[in-house]
């Protein structure tokens, strides 16, 4: 049922410091305004992005780009109608104007539109559906995570980069599901032997090994984010079929989270995604060593689209002098994308939607002989995402 | 043998006299409260508000089936969800000029949309109904969740207007002469339409249809041998409240520029259920009132912890316990065992 | 002609699991007449303690009393201190204080267990496929069918032979006499309320390799299993039995079947859409359909 959280300043023991450190300066510190779910079987999402924006606040000592701030976060729920209410009252009684942290795209389409309308700012840590990227992009809507289809195509493309023609492909019957599927299709060049939509509840995908094994396909692609996903691959172990079929995913089917709770069977998944943990950079590596010191679990691409969306905005108000006020000049500096990513390259497209790379994964034994996510080549380079060209920004 | 044993209007001996007079106090709180709102710099209180009143007809309007009918439906999500989906789709069809389904044309009328709203969720509760009121009992609570369910599965899969995404519409719905944009002028339709819809079921309940209803809750069989039409005085009265429901749900789409099938989750039949319980099955201001105290609860709640839900799920168990008939009933004297 | 038998055997095994729940439920209601809502609470605690023994421990065998116990005595307690005041009244009472049950639980996993999901492992013995003939089956599910169905018989035995199903069965129709004749009804309510319990947690120890043990896990199958006990027939283990196989059987069917029927009739990708919104309702359809021809269910417990 239904639901509001709220962990301001002070109550909630991981935001406590932050506020601390922020009423250490002598200005009044800028509120950001986060809606993002907590509860329910996708609060693990939520928590991660959270936990790793207040980790890049912690981290620049309670400022982000110099300018002190307050993260002012509640639990949607994913619920729309509750998102709605707690970006009203972020926005009219705390007087916010910058939010962000929504997980869910369905969540995102009911509350963003208001707080554009309400001449807000929002930053997207995650949800980046299509029908705002293309003719409905805004000025003030900023996406840091990806577009929800590139997710899929970068799936598409590491199917045919490792070889394979035939797929067998599924995904839960609804909205992001059947773009998973489209935006698979719309990259693989091989033949679809077989499509299923699965319910959006289910839990036992007995009939559906079944139906796979008898198409006889030599890949599956299946998009099943979060307790699904664990279900799915157990199953698809159990049935015999991890041995002679492979798998290809795209991220939210197999996160760091995902793969702890699977465990074994997991070995030998193809994934693709923009960012994992063992990425050879500074800024990866400074993430991912300050997020396991503190809060020492597995650290998912959630965690590090949280920390991104602090850095990216961390750099627009380093450049406005802390100012949100005046929206063309934080856009403007927004844009510029002054920050080390730690993906490494990234900028913004047109649609204000990221251009970045993709990389293909495998799940392998580490030297203890846990399964881990290792990267393994670069699929896609500086791409976006196919709505931009729609968008008149 | 299942039939809920709350009592409809009760005629209770003599009511303390602040009884008479509470209603009218909520009524001015309510008018008042924008305005302490705006004062006071907690905007986001009309917004509340108005979540809470819409809600609010939407329990008021399950309590005529739950409370006079003693119909307790586990599916009035599916009439809410309805309701804002007919306003979805005519105000999608409304701005882009298409006809629905090419002959119903769209609309971004108010007026038009809420009535639109009610038939629709009228007809929809009108076709469960007839089905499902050859049932009684725990059957029927849960065969009006099955079509709620089935219903909430169509919408999921309906790629035309959004699937799980929803339909998200520019604008709000016109009300000519008024500015629609402003949530206090929203709040104050919305206050008003909740008058009209209390109003209407005090006469309801009063009216011989009320008693009729009543009369068959106490003793299907006693109604029967007076000549009553059992079936079709209860149908009646679950297509009236599923229309209450549909135009709550209506409403909401409008206030929210936004319809998902989460409306439709029968999470949401439940919460309506308990707005309902809390306040007093059967009640005419009940429903309200516990409408407004389960989300103003929630909200307090959560505005508190993280972790509200371990709060909320004792207070709801310490309230079944304790409050026998539920908030309105509180100073009243308790009839029967 | 394989792949109908396999499917049918899924179907069987996801009614096993079904029954385990719906039996309990049935039960719940047929003696106390209690619509228990948070018995898929029960079901998430049986699933978690034994995920949380199996973890520290390491060992499958201790988390299988673990889960049973766990469950069993989180049910007792419900019956205790909250179920057992709500006799008397009517179900709308019962509705709101077990929601809110469900509520308190699930956020009380989010505390004990974190947001993450559990990891729970298959036991090495029964993971792998076994050779059926016709076709190769998971080990797994396998055994949930034989645990499954021993449980059935075991618990029409303790229904039809035994003096506490004696007592059972009375208490279900003639509560009044059998406390006149000196039984102790409250005891017994306990009893009944924990072995519902019982097998709600036997089934979620069981679909912890098998699923995610996650919360609101419960919440998933729960509205199943009343779709189960009501087109069983309310209060009958044997209606139980025969809904939930039926449910689980044509569930399975419709997932399994429903696209390539639908296939040779429409394109590709608008058949696989439309053939998973109708399997999505076909199990509320059913009910609806068993109830409109049958208003108590398939085996009405009370004539």
């Amino acid at each position: 049922m239904s639901v509001i959280k709220k962990a301001a300043c002070g109550l909630a023991a991981g935001v406590s410091i932050l506020c601390l450190g922020g009423a250490a300066a002598a200005q009044e510190p800028l509120k950001i305004g986060m809606v993002t779910t907590l509860s329910g079987p996708g609060g693990y999402l939520g928590q991660d992005i959270r936990d790793a924006f207040n980790l890049a606040v912690e981290m620049g000592g309670g400022k982000l780009g110099g300018t002190p701030v307050q993260v002012l976060v509640e639990d949607d729920a994913l619920k729309p109608g509750q998102g709605k209410q707690i970006a009203d009252k972020f926005m009219k009684t705390d007087k916010v104007k910058l939010l962000t942290g929504i997980v869910f795209s369905n969540v995102a389409l009911a509350v963003v539109p208001d707080v554009l309308d309400n001449d807000g700012i929002y930053v997207s840590p995650n949800a980046g559906p299509s029908t705002l990227a293309g003719k409905e992009c805004h000025r003030n809507y900023f996406v840091v995570s990806w577009q929800n289809d590139s997710l899929h195509e970068s799936a598409g493309q590491n199917a045919n980069n490792l070889g394979f023609k035939k797929a067998f492909i599924l995904a839960p019957n609804y909205q992001a599901g059947k773009d998973a599927l489209e935006g698979f299709k719309r990259m693989f060049k091989g033949e679809i032997v077989g499509e299923v939509f699965t319910r959006l509840d289910q839990t036992d995908f007995a009939a559906e090994m079944a139906q796979i094994r008898n198409a006889k396909p030599d890949v599956v692609f299946q998009f099943h984010p979060g307790g699904a996903g664990i279900a799915f691959l157990r199953q698809y172990q159990q049935a015999g079929l991890i041995e002679s079929v492979p798998m290809v995913v795209p991220s939210p089917s197999m996160d760091a989270v995902t793969l702890k709770a699977v465990g074994a069977p997991a070995l030998g998944l193809n994934v693709s995604a923009q960012w994992n943990s063992d990425f050879d950079n500074p800024a990866s590596k400074e993430f991912v060593e300050a997020f396991t010191k503190k809060y020492n679990r597995p650290i998912t691409y959630y965690a590090s689209q949280g920390y991104d969306t602090a850095l990216a905005i961390g750099a627009a108000l380093k450049a406005t002098g802390g100012k949100v006020d005046n929206a063309e000049a934080f856009r403007t500096a927004m844009l510029k994308a002054d920050f080390k990513s730690v993906r490494g390259n990234f900028k913004f497209g047109r649609n204000q939607h990221p251009i970045q790379d993709w990389y293909s994964m495998r799940v392998e034994k580490d030297d203890a002989g846990n399964p881990v996510i290792r990267t393994k080549a670069k699929i896609l380079s500086d791409v976006g995402d196919s709505y931009a060209k729609d968008c008149k920004l | 043998m299942d039939e809920p044993r709350t009592p409809a209007v009760t005629k209770d001996a003599k009511p303390p006299r602040w009884r008479a007079w509470a209603p009218y106090a909520g009524l001015l709180a309510l008018v008042a409260l924008p305005f302490a709102a705006q004062a006071l710099g907690q905007a986001a209180l009309t917004t509340l508000a108005t979540r809470m009143v819409i809600l609010a007809i939407a329990a008021s309007a399950l309590n005529i089936a739950l409370g006079l009918g003693g119909l307790v439906s586990f599916g009035h999500a599916a009439f809410y969800g309805v309701g804002a989906y007919a306003v979805g789709i005519l105000t999608t069809h409304g701005a882009s000029g298409a006809p629905f389904l090419g002959f119903i044309p769209g609309s971004e009328l108010l007026g038009v949309n809420l009535l639109a709203a009610m038939l629709a969720s009228g007809l929809v509760a009108g076709a469960i109904g007839a089905l499902a009121l050859r049932t009684s009992g725990v059957q029927f609570i849960m065969i009006t969740l099955a079509f709620a369910q089935m219903l909430f599965f169509f919408f999921v899969a309906l790629k035309a207007y959004g699937g799980d995404d929803g339909v998200s519409m520019r604008r709000r719905n016109a009300l000519p002469g008024l500015n629609m944009r402003d949530d206090m002028t929203f709040y104050f339709v919305s206050l008003a339409i909740l008058a009209v819809w209390l109003g209407i079921s005090a006469r309801l309940f009063h009216s011989r249809f009320g008693l009729l209803l009543g009369g068959i809750r106490q003793s299907e069989r006693r109604m029967q041998a007076i000549g009553v039409s059992t079936v079709r005085t209860r149908w009646l009265a679950f297509v009236l409240s599923g229309m209450g429901t549909g135009l709550a749900g209506g409403l909401m789409a409008v206030f929210g520029r936004f319809v998902s099938p989460d409306m439709m989750h029968w999470t949401q039949s439940g919460e309506l259920l308990i707005m309902v319980v809390l306040g007093g099955a059967g009640t005419i201001f009940g429903p309200v009132l516990g409408a407004f105290a389960l989300i103003g609860l929630e909200t307090l709640l959560a505005g508190w912890t993280e972790h509200w839900q371990v709060i909320l799920g004792p207070a709801l168990v310490l309230m079944a316990l304790t409050f026998r008939g539920g908030l309105a009933r509180l100073g009243r004297r308790r009839e029967g065992p | 002609m394989a792949l109908v038998l396999e499917q049918v055997l899924n179907g069987v095994q996801l009614g096993v699991m079904l029954f385990l729940l719906a039996a309990g439920l049935t039960l719940i209601f047929g003696i106390m007449g209690v619509i228990n809502l948070a018995h898929g609470s029960l079901y998430m605690v049986g699933a978690y303690a034994a995920a949380f023994v199996a973890q520290a421990t390491g060992s499958f065998l201790l988390a299988i009393p673990a889960g049973l116990a766990a469950a069993a005595l989180v049910g007792m307690a419900i019956e205790y201190g909250v179920v057992r005041h709500l006799y008397a009244r009517d179900h709308l009472d019962q509705v709101l204080a077990t929601f809110g049950l469900i509520l308190f639980f699930n956020q009380l996993v989010v505390l004990l267990f974190g947001r993450q999901p559990m990891f729970v492992q298959i036991p090495p013995a029964l993971a792998g496929a076994v050779d059926l003939g016709f076709f190769s089956y998971p080990v797994y599910r396998l055994c949930i069918i034989a645990v499954g169905l021993a449980t059935a018989g075991a618990l029409f035995w303790l229904i039809q032979r035994t003096r506490l199903g004696m007592l059972v069965r009375a208490g279900a129709t003639h509560r009044d006499m059998v406390q006149a004749l000196g039984v102790d009804i409250r005891l017994l309510y306990t009893v009944v309320f924990g072995l519902g319990a019982l097998l709600a947690g036997l089934a979620g120890l069981m679909a912890g390799p098998l699923l995610s043990v996650q919360v609101g896990m419960g919440e998933q199958i729960l509205i199943l299993t009343f779709v189960v006990v009501v087109i069983g027939g309310l209060g009958s283990v044997t209606g139980a039995f025969a809904g939930a196989l039926l449910v689980g059987v044509v569930d399975t069917s419709l997932r399994a079947f429903l696209p390539g029927l639908l296939r040779g009739l429409m394109t590709g990708s608008e058949a696989d859409a439309l053939a998973g919104g109708v399997s999505a309702m076909g199990v509320y359809l059913l009910m609806a359909i068993v109830l409109l021809v049958r208003p108590k269910g398939l085996f009405p417990a009370h004539g």
